[in-house]
């Protein structure tokens, strides 16, 4: 062997440690030099970044930011539901379910092809001008059913992506202990299916509350009006950077979860595998 | 003896691809019937015929007295009778080993939990997995998630049970266990039809061995006719080349 020594295993552990930390330092430091070294920057830090602002805008934008946090709960129970409702739908088999696999067909299409803003328009202007009796008028009601039969639209794919994804030897075992098709489909399908399907369920739902700033176009005063508000107020547009972190906040913990939840997918997938 | 099972001119096809051409079986109760031939004779889509997995296109197939390929037979109520073990096992990984064993006698039977639990345990202590119970599927060599798989479909009490060439995922050390099982619920009375590659096992477990060859029983007869003078010229290449591979 040459001269050279090798290193020691705690070094070996440290090493990658201290390249990735001063690399990161030097990357953003760079970014951070170049942009705080533009002409424009003072203004720049003005309008975006007072704290003075931001303070004042705070409780407010999270005060509103409750009825986002409504409105995604309660769509998301019910995309759950609706989605896989609609994915079931779809892989019934046998000609007498024709029809039904036709509109799960036709629902999906049509709901992941129209822009969800105008879901929203069509359900939360229209259908108050019917002015039929007992129909609630309420944007907030009608964003929620507007978001709910977006989302369904994706979120059934996902789910019979799920469904498919289940080898046929799992239904001829249910069927071979006397299951119908749809207890097969319940006990044995469905159930690993959906644990399948977590991941992106949940890049979906990141998705859909982002879209929950859309009840602003329909005259709700939530997060992203509120903060529109405040910097017409205020003449400053920091109330927006407010907005910005809160779905940085919300969205960051949902996306390591995924990522956690995928790799321990891994993990047992390669622990059966062997 | 009375039958336990009986195909009569039983066909089926995939496609353009004729897999039975005309099957004549009948498996007396208790009897152990063992289906040889070549990878592709038919053995398995003939088991998967007999419990109804794969619809038949024509023959039928009566099931003690009753015609279980009449129009709107209940193929569920066929299938709490007959009872198969897969090749690849085909456990619910999502269960415990005891979930696996209990959900058809408490969904399909009807049996209550707490009765369902104790026969399961009765069933695992009997085959050496009881010590198992509360595992996952992944948990489990091959041949104790094969010898699971037996319990679950034997957990439905069922006339018949089909074994579809359920040592051949198996390396060949585990291969032991299984055919003890086998060999036990032979002894019980168990009726079986049995797919096989294990040719020295369906020789000394079967009353009745078949030979398939081109989705039809050729030749069929106590094991010793079968395995020590064949009738057929095709039967003794098959078995010639088992003996060259050093299976038999």
């Amino acid at each position: 062997m040459s001269g050279e020594t090798r290193p020691t295993p705690r070094a070996r552990a440290v090493r990658p440690l201290v390249v990735a930390a001063a690399s990161t330092v030097v990357f953003f430091g760079v970014l951070a030099l170049v942009i705080t070294s533009a002409p424009g920057w003072p203004r720049v830090q003005a309008a975006f970044f007072d704290p003075g602002v931001f303070e004042a805008a705070l409780p407010g934008i999270v005060e509103k930011f409750w009825i986002n946090v409504r409105l995604f709960v309660i769509a998301e129970a019910l995309i759950l539901a609706l989605g896989l409702a609609i994915a079931v739908m779809r892989s019934l088999p046998g000609p007498v379910f024709f029809p039904l696999r036709v509109l799960a067909i036709a629902y999906a299409d049509l709901f992941r092809a129209v822009p969800g803003l105008l879901v929203i328009f069509f359900l939360a202007f229209g259908i108050p001008t019917l002015r039929l009796p007992g129909v609630p008028r309420d944007p907030f009601f009608w964003t929620v059913i507007a978001l709910t039969l977006v989302y369904s639209a994706y979120v059934s794919e996902v789910y019979r992506a799920g469904i498919e994804s289940i080898h046929p030897s799992q239904e001829a075992a249910a069927r071979s202990l006397g299951l119908s098709r749809a207890q097969a489909l319940r006990f044995v399908i469905l159930p690993q299916a959906v644990r399948r399907v977590i991941p992106p369920l949940l890049n979906d739902f990141i998705g859909l509350q982002k879209d929950t700033v859309f009840l602003s176009f329909v005259g709700v005063v939530e997060v992203f009006r509120e903060s529109q508000i405040k910097q017409s107020i205020l003449f400053n547009f920091t109330p927006y950077l407010g907005t910005a972190l809160i779905f940085v906040v919300l969205t960051v913990p949902l996306a390591r979860l995924t990522d956690w939840l995928v790799a321990r997918d891994r993990r047992r997938g390669e622990r059966r595998a062997t | 003896m009375t039958s336990a099972i009986r195909a009569e001119g039983v066909r089926k096809s995939f496609g353009p691809l004729m897999v039975l051409g005309g099957i004549d079986l009948d498996v007396g109760t208790h009897e152990v019937v063992s289906l040889i031939g070549a990878s592709g004779s038919g053995k398995s889509t003939l088991l998967r015929c007999l419990n109804l997995l794969e619809p038949v296109d024509s023959g039928r197939i009566f099931l003690g007295p009753e015609e279980i390929t009449a129009p709107r037979f209940d193929v569920n109520r066929v299938r709490r009778h007959v009872g198969i073990v897969f090749q690849a096992f085909n456990l619910f990984p999502h269960m415990s080993v005891l979930r696996n064993v209990t959900l058809g006698p408490v969904e399909v039977l009807k049996i209550a939990r707490a009765e369902a639990v104790d026969r399961a345990d009765e069933l695992l202590r009997r085959f050496g997995l009881i010590d198992k119970r509360d595992e996952f599927p992944d948990r489990l060599s091959g041949g104790q998630q094969q010898r699971v798989a037996i319990v679950r479909a034997l957990a439905m009490q069922p006339d018949v049970l089909l074994l579809d060439e359920i040592t051949s995922a198996l390396d060949p050390e585990l291969i032991g266990e299984v055919l003890e099982v086998i060999r036990e619920l032979a002894v019980s009375g168990m009726t079986m039809v049995i797919a096989t590659h294990e040719m020295s096992f369906a020789r000394e477990i079967s009353r009745r061995v078949c030979f398939l060859d081109g989705g039809v029983i050729l030749e069929e007869g106590p094991p010793d006719v079968i395995f020590g003078e064949p009738r057929e010229a095709r039967t003794r290449q098959f078995l010639d080349r088992i003996i060259a591979a050093g299976r038999l």
